[in-house]
């Protein structure tokens, strides 16, 4: 069982949450200017790292609130959690 | 060399076994090679031995950084079959069934692989209509497809839960006879015979950390036994297609996810074919060992650890249950994880990729140990001629950037959905 600690609700197993997925894609803005490519690489394209991982979860079962989550994707050890727009990546111990 | 019958076991039993040959060679790596396949699972073994066969390339290795089999072809399911419905998959897993058919022929190896069919179940009247659909779509490309009603499901199958209270009452189910399983080490192990006699170096031990590049092109792979030159590169890596990539900072439209599989202890013979819930996600059959041999979903969240979580197993046993309920009190024996090349689409990628001497064979999902000999077929077709086969052509890189989806469930650009 990973845990996941909800900066809302504390320490709680990850069978609570909902996995949505890597955190840091961003979605291009409708009004702005995006190209193809941008839309392309919003949609399709992942770093899928072996190690520290950057992901959304919600807590489906809880507060309903999506948090992130640094995760290493190898040994499941989850590095940080945080506010769905925290940027986690320093808290990772050198990798991104 | 190694062959095996009943004469031989009995001529070897008279010396203790102790003078078996060894099935393939141990050869030290060469300083450069026309073709590096990387990852010696069954795409990689079936792809040099192709490459050999139909295209007398000869001067191949294949690298492996742990032991042959040991990734996703030695941890799946073994399920086999063509019951696919969008062209781009259909006719390349047809094909590959087709030479599931042959391989124990062509590899003088018993692959045991057996035809008992595999059926999905049907839960309602939409799910029947959909499967009606996809089996006359499949006859129409000349797969072979039946629908079964609730009758023909529980003359075929009496053990599934046929009672008033069943929370998912069985409406029918979409038979595909030419399917079946086949023996995963066996094939890694036919396969790589077959290709060591056709010249193939099978470096084991042997990671590839890196690459060396010139212009648009990789001269050599750095691994963990000293640099290696190549012509031409093949990825063959399954779940660590990711990370193999980053080397060369290339990203792809996939991520790496765990899915477990499990092993009951051994019963008596109970299901003699190959069975799928419809109404979550399980499927069974029983091993010549008499173990149940099952699964169900991926773990859902991003990993490349070789092994699963434990709200996965309950998940996977609750979903057999519901369809087998005379399982309930069977035990679980081993289980394991592998780690899976989920596609954006659901679909695999055969072909080319944006460097010139690289080619990529990835995205298997769940479901790429049935396609081994077929991927090897057109992946050996496609280096050999840096071009695709029209068996993969469809199955390109570049089908994402133009939209054009090979998405067999319509799920969406989520990989774990598919
Ligand atoms: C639990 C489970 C159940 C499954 N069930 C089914 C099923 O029922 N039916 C079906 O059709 N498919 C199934 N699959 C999928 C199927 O197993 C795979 O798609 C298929 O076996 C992939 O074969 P492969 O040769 O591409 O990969 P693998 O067999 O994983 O081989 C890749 C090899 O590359 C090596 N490698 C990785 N990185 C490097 C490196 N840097 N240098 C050198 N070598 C490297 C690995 O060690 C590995 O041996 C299942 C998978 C799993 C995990
Ligand atoms: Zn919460």
């Amino acid at each position: 069982m990973i845990r996941l600690d909800c900066p809302y609700c504390g320490l709680r197993d990850h069978e609570e949450f909902s996995y949505i997925g890597d955190a840091t894609k961003t979605r291009p803005a409708h009004a702005g200017d995006a190209s193809a490519e941008d839309w392309f690489d919003y949609v399709y394209i992942r770093d899928n790292p072996r190690g520290p991982h950057q992901e959304t979860w919600q807590h489906i079962q809880g507060c309903r609130a999506f948090i992130r989550v640094l995760r290493d994707t190898l040994t499941h050890e989850v590095l940080a959690t945080g506010l769905p727009h925290e940027d986690l990546s320093a808290k990772s111990g050198g990798a991104s | 060399m190694a062959e095996y019958s009943a004469f031989s076991l009995l001529r070897h039993a008279l010396t203790g076994h102790k003078d078996w040959r060894r099935a393939w060679r141990d050869p030290e790596p060469k300083k450069s090679y026309d073709v590096i396949i990387v990852g010696a699972g069954g795409h990689g073994m079936a792809s040099a031995f192709y490459l050999a066969k139909n295209h007398g390339i000869r001067n191949i290795a294949v690298l492996e950084k742990g032991y042959l089999g040991g990734g996703n072809t030695g941890r799946n399911t073994t399920i086999v079959r063509s019951n696919y419905m969008l062209e781009e998959n259909a006719h390349f897993y047809e094909k590959s069934l087709q030479l599931w058919e042959q391989l124990s022929d062509e590899l003088n190896f018993n692959v045991m692989f057996s035809q008992r069919a595999v059926t999905n179940l049907a839960h309602s009247d939409s799910q029947m209509d959909a499967f009606a659909r996809r089996g006359n779509t499949m006859r129409l490309n000349g797969i072979d497809a039946e629908l079964l009603d609730r009758k023909q499901v529980q003359r075929e199958m009496p053990y599934l839960d046929f009672s008033d209270n069943a929370r998912f009452p069985i409406y029918g189910g979409l038979k595909q006879p030419r399917g079946g399983t086949a023996r995963h080490d066996a094939v890694a192990w036919g396969l790589a015979r077959g290709a060591d006699r056709l010249g193939v170096d099978i470096i084991q031990n042997c990671e590839v950390t890196g690459f060396k590049r010139e212009g648009n092109r990789i001269t050599a792979v750095e691994t963990s036994r000293g640099d290696i030159g190549c012509g031409k590169i093949g990825f063959a890596v399954a779940g660590s297609t990711g990370h193999l990539a980053s080397k060369l900072g290339m990203k792809l439209p996939i991520e790496s996810h765990v899915l477990q599989a499990f092993v009951s202890e051994p019963l008596k013979p109970l299901i003699d074919t190959v069975v799928t819930f419809g109404a979550g996600h399980f499927y069974v059959s029983q091993s010549d060992k008499g173990g149940l041999v099952f699964g169900g979903d991926i773990d859902m969240y991003n990993s490349y650890a070789q092994r699963g979580n434990t709200p996965m197993i309950e998940h996977v046993v609750s979903a057999g249950l519901a369809m087998i309920p005379s399982l309930s009190r069977l035990r679980i024996l081993r289980h394991w994880g592998g780690v899976m090349d989920m596609s954006m689409d659901g679909s695999p990628i055969i072909g080319k990729s944006p460097i010139d001497n690289l080619y990529l064979n990835c995205g298997w999902c769940y479901g790429g140990f049935k396609a081994t000999p077929g991927s090897g077929w057109v992946f050996a077709h496609t280096i050999a001629n840096d071009a695709p086969h029209e068996l993969n052509a469809g199955l390109n890189l570049e089908r994402f950037e133009r939209g054009y989806m090979v998405d067999e469930r319509g799920a969406g650009p989520y990989p774990n959905r598919h």
